[in-house]
């Protein structure tokens, strides 16, 4: 089976390695999970599992779609759901769980998660453009400047960097370093900073 | 208590004795040199008191052959071995960056004393 588990990112502090020095990790609530299906190339095209985080209330605000999902594969209702891409010959079916146990301190794990969203943001915030001076009789503060040639090419290039929606969109980053596991509460310990907010789902994968 | 208070409670270290600004300490500090791990000490006042829990961090004076030398200590590091309180001093303040500007005698603190 693929290393891959979702989990919860709960916040950041920092702990001390073996030469004594300070390490920033974000805590992790990684699981316990849950494999609710099973999916072959037979039947939906491609070979997965899709694993469900267990709630720690018991799936008492599942909608009823999700508590006849789970409820049909024979698992307690889970809210959240991701897929991890399997081999075709792994054993792996509904009702086996995904713990953290499948990881260990020093490796590296890729982290997806959907990133803070920042609202619609000028060109300074969203792709660091310098902007203009603020004082001294200055009338350019955060504008764009010139997009493009008037007469050539007389129109806009694709992919010009402009204001828009930032964040809120999905996010990896990748080769994090595992700094501890803890198995007894579930917890996961990355260094450095992962994406999205407290409370927000991420999915950890290891690439083999 | 929420989770991640939880893991910085578990992590702390509780072997160390309490201390506060003016204390006079020995830190035992364990110094690698290469593959060689040794004790050295330095001894000096506490001018101050940074941060709680996980990220407390304390500030060591002394003057070391007439210059002052001021070394900060993360409060759970492992590096801190050892530490021993010698003496409490009396301050009003809870930063003393003050001494570093008296010299000599004029650097000097009030003991507290406990019996009686």
């Amino acid at each position: 089976m693929i290393k891959g588990i979702i989990g919860k990112k709960l916040g950041m502090t920092q702990i001390f390695n073996e030469q004594g020095q300070v390490v920033p990790v974000t805590v992790i609530q990684a699981g316990p999970c849950v494999v609710v299906q099973r999916k072959t190339t037979e039947k939906d095209g491609y070979d997965a599992i899709q694993v469900g985080f267990v709630d720690a209330n018991g799936g008492k605000r599942a909608s009823k779609a999700e508590k006849g999902h789970a409820e049909k594969k024979g698992v307690a209702p889970v809210r959240v759901l991701r897929e991890f891409k399997i081999e075709a010959a792994d054993a792996a079916k509904p009702g086996d769980s995904v713990l953290v146990s499948q990881f260990e301190a020093k490796v590296k794990v890729h982290v997806s998660g959907t990133s803070k969203g920042k609202g619609f943001a000028g060109v300074m915030k969203r792709h660091n453009f310098k902007g203009g001076r603020a004082t001294h009789g200055s009338m350019f503060h955060r504008a764009p400047g010139s997009i493009g040639g008037s007469s050539y090419p007389s129109r806009v290039f694709p992919g010009m960097r402009m204001g828009g929606q930032m964040g809120n969109v999905q996010v990896t980053v990748r080769n994090l370093e595992i700094a501890k596991v803890d198995l007894e509460n579930n917890l996961l310990l990355i260094k450095g900073a992962v994406p999205g907010p407290k409370g927000g789902y991420v999915v950890i994968k290891q690439e083999a | 208590m929420n989770i991640i208070d939880k893991l910085e409670q578990s992590l702390l270290r509780k072997d160390l004795p309490k201390i506060g600004p003016g204390d006079t300490v020995k830190v035992h500090v364990k110094v690698r040199e290469g593959e060689k791990e040794r004790i050295q000490i330095f001894q000096g006042t506490v001018i101050g008191i940074k941060g709680g829990g996980m990220r407390a961090s304390f500030t060591v004076r002394k003057i070391a052959s007439g210059v002052g030398v001021e070394r900060i200590f993360p409060l759970n590091s492992p590096i801190v071995d050892k530490l021993e309180v010698l003496r409490h001093n009396k301050v009003r303040r809870a930063k003393l960056y003050f001494l570093r500007a008296k010299l000599g005698k004029a650097g000097r603190l009030k003991e507290i004393r406990q019996d009686a």
